[in-house]
């Protein structure tokens, strides 16, 4: 027994006993809560755990199905996206694009960075909130041009420069939520761009100004489309939540692409806890997007883009395996240019954070250049260099889908199929609608006989 | 003159011949009849074209459009004149609701009144409305003008950034950190031209100007109800 005054092991353990309901995250954040007296605003995706494609194993070849020569035989990557009704559909290299991001959100080095790395590539990059830049137009070979609810920046003139329009309705981060941009990065040129005040907290709308619902999206459709004389598709963007009704609403509007970007899906700044509550994960997403579509008649025709927190050539073969024709990377595609990497400690240190963890995009501090207005931060990021990694990261997922679909015999990656996956738990197996491993047991599924 | 009977031609082909004016300089004139509530006429426009639309439009009508004075002898539908950039939309009759939504530029002139969210995310260019608009109007307009000779509904100029609102009659309401500001010499002078350019008599000391009283234009604790 201790003596009196003295400490043990076994009362150490208990003085520092977590609490389940209050464990010092929650405490912390009640603390900064209770002295700013406002939600907490941060970049980044959904940092909590949720099922997702690494719950996903292929079944590979053996016996039943026999592989194709991983270093031989061909495996297709190339996708056609807008073939139901514009004239000059979007064809691209490979079925990996880059989402929508803006220029005020991102600096113009990282945005130029994209485009370099994706007209590299064969594929596409978009602009987002705030406009298209000519750095961006100039790299980007494919550009999507997106139409937001704050139409900051929309002009008819970029409208022709565009190769497709992408109508946003919501992102994944923040489904039913506006964009945010705090004053720091509304520099002088974002704020002429969006005709906003210098130095503002910015904030977008969440409903776009002249349609509201399904009914009148396919009237802006078809104007957008007047506008281009049907020669541009039309995408539709939306946050993952009432997946299959909304991807029927937006067939039926004339979407030519349907964009789901599931919860982990990043935003440049939003409240903490939009990003963390609301919306559902990529993964489920995905399967009740393609099911709809298939039930609609329309898998294949209205082409299906994924995004999410898609990060490897794993998630990509799942994601295609479950019906998308194609997958988006944002926050891959800004950790590729050097998100997060471990250089300028200092600069980390000085927001609270290190490599690694850092989601502080919304201060425009970015250690790297990548999410800055700061014209010395900025000058970190080396457009060129950014986007030969970017491009190498690109090419990586590229070759890791095929190599998976190769080894499942699959001599495309959209000849992927849900039958070439299991799950590991009972949950993604039912989002996914795939079954457990080892077992026939989809949970959810219609009984058969 | 070219006259276009869109109960003959579809609007597709009406948008293609206008579309196929840009970069054509002459003052081509265009008579559209039998609109027949049809949406999306005469958008993307990028030609000094003079176009008269002989009776009701449906959506969007004049959307995008630049350089082209577009004539409606009519009522038109929501979304009228949406994202213009320059050139001008005259409207006989009345609009429905998001008339000159996210305007970058020129003018647009309503004859009668404006429904819901008239001049909602204005960016730029001037918006006269002879009769009155209905709630929610000039929301979250960051530039330019709009005048109101009428009465003006609810949530007028509800998180303002910087446009001027003019208003001749009665404001049902103030949305969010929109007040009432001071008419200088300056201001009237606006007013004045505007009332001339679309030739609409009313007397500019009856109105009242409102904008923003910039307090929401940085997050802070004690405004969090006012978001």
């Amino acid at each position: 027994m201790a003596a009196a005054g003295e400490r043990n092991a076994t009362s150490d353990l208990a003085a520092r006993r977590q609490s389940a309901a209050f464990p010092p995250q929650t405490i912390a954040e009640i603390q900064r809560a209770a002295s700013e007296g406002l939600y907490e605003i941060r970049g980044w995706g959904a940092k909590r755990s949720v099922p997702s494609f690494n719950d996903l194993l292929f079944l590979g070849a053996s016996l039943s199905r026999y592989p194709l020569e991983g270093y031989r035989e061909q495996c297709g990557t190339k996708v056609t996206l807008g073939t139901r009704y514009a004239k000059r559909p979007i064809e691209l290299d490979i079925p990996i694009t880059i989402a929508g991001m803006s220029f005020g959100s991102l600096s113009a080095n990282a945005k130029e960075a994209l485009g370099l790395a994706a007209t590299e590539m064969g594929t596409s990059t978009t602009t987002g909130d705030g406009g298209m830049t000519n750095e961006e137009r100039q790299a980007s070979k494919t550009l999507v041009y997106q139409v937001l609810p704050s139409r900051y920046g929309l002009n008819p003139d970029d409208v022709r420069r565009a190769d497709a329009l992408e109508i946003v309705v919501g992102q994944g981060a923040k489904p039913g939520g506006g964009g945010m941009l705090l004053g720091l990065k509304v520099s002088d040129r974002v704020a002429a761009m969006r005709t906003l005040p210098p130095g503002i907290d910015q904030r977008s709308a969440s409903r776009h100004p002249d349609w509201t619902g399904p009914d009148d999206l396919s009237i802006k459709i078809s104007e957008l489309r007047e506008i281009t004389d049907w020669e541009k598709p039309i995408y539709v963007k939306m946050a993952a939540t009432r997946v299959t009704f909304d991807t029927q609403l937006a067939v039926k509007a004339g979407a030519d692409v349907i964009v789901l970007d599931g919860m982990q899906g990043g935003t440049g700044a939003t409240q903490d806890v939009f990003i963390e509550h609301v919306g559902i994960p990529t993964l489920p997403a995905v399967r009740q997007a393609a099911r709809a579509l298939q039930d609609m008649g329309m898998h294949r025709k209205v082409q299906l883009v994924v995004s999410g927190g898609i990060s490897s050539g794993a998630d990509v073969a799942k994601a295609l395996a479950l019906g998308a024709d194609a997958v988006s990377v944002g926050t891959a595609a800004l950790v590729a240019l050097d998100c997060n990497a471990p250089k300028h400690m200092d600069d980390y240190a000085a927001l609270g954070t290190a490599p690694g963890y850092c989601h502080h995009c919304h201060t425009g501090r970015c250690p790297v250049g990548v999410t800055t207005q700061d014209p010395e931060l900025e000058s970190r990021l080396d457009p060129k260099a950014a986007a030969r990694r970017l491009r190498n990261y690109l090419a990586t997922l590229v070759l890791e889908a095929q190599t998976l679909a190769r080894a499942c015999g699959k001599s495309h990656l959209h000849n992927l199929e849900p039958e070439d996956l299991v799950a590991l738990t009972p949950e993604a197996a039912a989002m996914a609608q795939v079954p457990l491993a080892g077992t026939n047991w989809i949970p959810g599924a219609a009984p058969t006989d | 003159m070219t006259t276009v009977d869109l109960s003959q031609v579809d609007v597709r082909c009406l948008n293609e011949r206008l579309h196929a004016l840009c970069g054509c300089e002459a003052q081509t004139e265009w008579q559209i009849i039998e609109p027949d509530g049809r949406h999306s006429i005469a958008v993307g426009m990028d030609a000094p074209a003079r176009v008269t639309i002989e009776g009701h439009v449906g959506y969007y009508c004049g959307g995008m459009n630049q350089q082209a004075e577009i004539v409606v002898n009519g009522h038109a539908g929501p979304g009228l004149a949406e994202n213009m950039m320059s050139g001008t939309v005259w409207v006989s009759g009345s609009a429905s609701q998001s008339a000159g939504a996210s305007m970058h530029g020129g003018l647009l002139i309503i004859r009668g009144d404006a429904s819901s969210r008239c001049g909602i995310s204005l960016k730029g260019g001037s918006i006269l409305v002879g009769g009155s608009v209905g709630h929610m109007s000039a929301f979250m307009a960051q530039a330019g003008q709009l005048v109101v000779c009428g009465d003006a509904g609810d949530g007028l100029g509800d998180s303002i950034y910087e446009a001027d609102l003019y208003v001749g009659g009665a404001v049902a309401g103030l949305g969010s950190d929109c007040v009432q500001k001071d008419m200088t010499d300056v201001h009237y002078q606006r007013l004045t031209h505007l009332l001339e350019q679309a030739r609409v008599e009313a007397d500019p000391q009856v109105f009242r100007r409102y904008g923003s009283a910039r307090t929401l234009y940085n997050f802070h604790a004690d405004h969090a109800g006012d978001y």
